[in-house]
């Protein structure tokens, strides 16, 4: 299967140090692309363990209108795939420890074409994927040769994932699993999250891989509670929405995109770090 | 049913995969998988089920009005001069479309799963009114998600859809048409996966639907085999119809994909030229790509994102088709034009004159298409055109394109 990868790396490092990892999504390209690498940049050094980058996609079918603005504006800002694989090799340039993940929608890395994508994605230094819109019943169109390539897929699990399903999610799936803790759109309220530890309780049963909660986690006490029960806590929207707070109505800047993403991010990796404090 | 299915039919597919050789699929976020799975189980079982048929059949005969005549349109033939023209008259159904169909058979289908909520999404809003109606019909909530453009231009179907008691919600994202309303239905899907069944309006989307849509619709080819049999003792040299996603198209279609001596023409519009971008020719310059949960051919950029089309018709201003559309083009067994706005108007106008027949502008395409193919065939050859739709609907954006005020 796969080797070793810098997410795999990372959990062994944070279960020694009985943390969970703090997982930040941010879109590729919002508003344009050298802000939106600033602000990638800022993520690690403000207490990510993990980034999600985000590739835009015109019509992204299980986002909150957060992520779905963040998404157009990027697009009109110029973004492509081909120019998320640069920020990602960008940034590589000067952190080359922190694991990258990317997240969007099939259609894009389709005609970009699977393996010239694979490729260039590894070059880049990704060491996962997050497709939204291939479950497992599509295994063989990007996760079979993405594991072949040595690139986690990671796979989303949700509240409609049964039992009996589980195993099939679970098959191919490697780095972490993501938990979105509802069903719905990203950007949603957080729900009751003694019910998020029974859920990863379950998911536990069926593997001994990392398991991330997303969907809703918006401040640092939401992050701690959260992260009391999961290997990880995953926040996006909230991200996105720093960002988008300081765009003026032409999409300028008002203030500095990565200095506002790095005031929440610090108040989230505090809440994370304090999780399993909290509760012993 | 009983017919020999030949080693190389053109009918057994999807797979079960739900694949029409690369196209279709069920690409959905996990959140809906189980959600698919089991719309599929239960699928498999109504097909089987003589009652579901049954409650099905009788639906159709004494709530639709099937069988829908075919009617050979004797002045048309007369003033093309060439191969005659029969007229498919699904425009005659209740609500004034083919939408019906599909719309009975998927609440029988949704009250069988035992969901209490429906949602849909619309364009020109013929599928929203025929789901807000059979949603009446059967006394379930139902929410119509339509781009706030489409509103507009459509406003007396959003006020039918009212009255028949559904919510219309206006999409604001992307462009406000269709596909955005199909990415709004999908989010409220995700959200309300427990009581929620989403009847969707073309034979597109994750798999089953391509092929439960395509089975809905399949009465109209089926009736038309019979009745041409019956009126000319053999069947059709041509069919052709409409597309946006395809629903009334592969419902002619299907019954004779097998038959190898019937051509099959399929019509997308072709707006203003397919040299520019507003167009919604997807087969005809699109490429294939992944959307709304199915592989088909999309109109998009290089960089994968999707385009919005334009069409003088709302019905077909949406820049995917069904799958096994893009799969009939890619073997060959169907083939695939484009018309203009100018020239579906055109048709529109000379079917009202010659035979008091007011078509929407979606089959005016179609009729368009015979309009240039009937001159250059022999008499003793028969063409069927699927009019899918009547044109009440369309008079107020006719008058407006003929500088006409009403």
């Amino acid at each position: 299967m796969t080797d070793t990868t810098r997410i795999d790396r990372l959990f062994k490092i944070l279960k020694a140090e009985n943390r969970p990892a703090l997982v930040t999504y941010f879109m590729g390209g919002d508003p344009d692309y050298e802000t939106s690498l600033s602000v990638m940049k800022t993520l690690p050094r403000a207490g990510s363990d993990i980034i999600e980058l985000g590739m835009p996609f015109s019509d992204p079918m299980a986002d909150g209108p957060a992520i779905q603005a963040a998404g157009l504006r990027a697009l009109k800002g110029g973004q492509t795939l081909a120019r998320t694989l640069e920020m990602a090799r960008a940034f590589r340039e000067e952190d080359d420890h922190t694991p990258i993940v990317m997240m969007g929608y099939y259609n894009p890395i389709y005609i970009y074409g699977v393996e010239r994508f694979l490729a260039d994605a590894k070059a880049a230094g990704i060491d996962g994927l997050i497709i939204v819109d291939l479950p497992p019943e599509m295994d063989e169109e990007l996760c079979l040769p993405a594991l072949h390539a040595g690139i986690n897929f990671i796979r989303l699990a949700t509240p409609t994932t049964n039992d009996a399903r589980l195993p099939k999610v679970l098959e191919n799936t490697s780095g972490f699993v993501y938990y979105v803790s509802m069903t719905g759109i990203t950007g949603s309220a957080l729900p009751d999250t003694s019910k998020v530890s029974e859920a990863v309780a379950r998911i536990k049963g069926h593997t001994d891989l990392p398991v991330c909660v997303g969907f809703g986690v918006k401040t640092a006490s939401q992050a701690r509670v959260i992260g009391a029960a999961a290997d990880g806590v995953v926040v996006g929207t909230a991200i996105v929405n720093a960002v988008a707070n300081v765009l003026g109505p032409d999409g300028q800047t008002t203030a500095d995109p990565a200095e506002a993403v790095a005031t929440l991010v610090r108040g989230l990796a505090e809440g994370v770090r304090e999780a399993r404090v909290a509760v012993e | 049913m009983n017919e020999p299915v030949a080693p190389n039919s053109f009918r057994t597919g999807p797979d079960e995969q739900g694949m029409f050789g690369i196209f279709g699929g069920r690409f959905v976020a996990e959140t809906l998988m189980p959600l698919i799975l089991d719309l599929e189980k239960h699928w498999n079982a109504a097909k089987n089920d003589p009652a579901f048929d049954a409650e099905l059949k009788h639906l159709a005969t004494h709530y639709t009005g099937r069988p829908s005549p075919l009617y050979f349109a004797e002045r048309l033939t007369e003033h093309l001069g060439g191969a005659k023209v029969y007229l498919k008259r699904d425009e005659l159904n209740h609500t004034g479309s083919h939408k019906i169909n599909n719309c009975l058979g998927q609440i029988l289908l949704a009250k069988r799963m035992g969901k209490t909520r429906i949602i849909a999404e619309t364009g020109a809003g013929q599928h929203g009114v025929a789901a807000a109606t059979v949603a009446a019909r059967f006394g379930l909530p139902c929410i119509v998600y339509m781009g706030a453009t489409d509103v507009e231009r459509q406003a007396p179907n959003v006020f039918r859809m009212k009255l028949l008691g559904a919510e219309v919600r206006p999409v604001t994202s992307g462009h406000g048409t269709l596909k955005d309303a199909m990415n709004e239905a999908l989010r409220d899907w995700v959200t309300n996966v427990e009581d929620t069944y989403y009847l969707i309006g073309t034979a597109a989307g994750p798999h089953p639907y391509p092929e439960l849509v395509r089975d809905f619709q399949c009465v109209i080819g089926k009736e038309t085999r019979e009745q041409m049999l019956a009126a000319e003792g053999r069947l059709p040299d041509m069919l052709v119809a409409a597309l946006g996603g395809g629903s009334n198209a592969i419902g002619l279609f299907h019954p004779f994909l097998d038959e190898k001596d019937v051509a099959i023409v399929g019509v997308e519009a072709g707006g203003k030229g397919l040299q520019g971008e507003e167009h919604c020719a997807s087969l005809a310059v699109g490429k294939p790509g992944v959307l709304h949960g199915n592989r088909t051919y999309l109109l998009q950029n290089e960089d994968g994102q999707i385009k919005d089309g334009h069409s003088i018709s709302a019905g077909l201003d949406y820049p995917g088709i069904g799958p096994e559309h893009s799969w009939l083009k890619e073997t060959g067994r169907a083939e695939y034009v484009a018309i203009q706005d100018q020239e579906a108007l055109e048709a529109f106008q000379l079917l009202t004159r010659l035979e008091g027949i007011i078509p929407a502008l979606e089959p005016s395409h179609a009729l368009a298409e015979v309009m240039k193919r009937a001159p250059k065939m022999d008499k003793d050859r028969i063409i069927v055109v699927n009019l899918s739709g009547r044109g009440d609907k369309d008079i107020f954006s006719v008058a407006k394109h003929l500088g006409m005020d009403i």
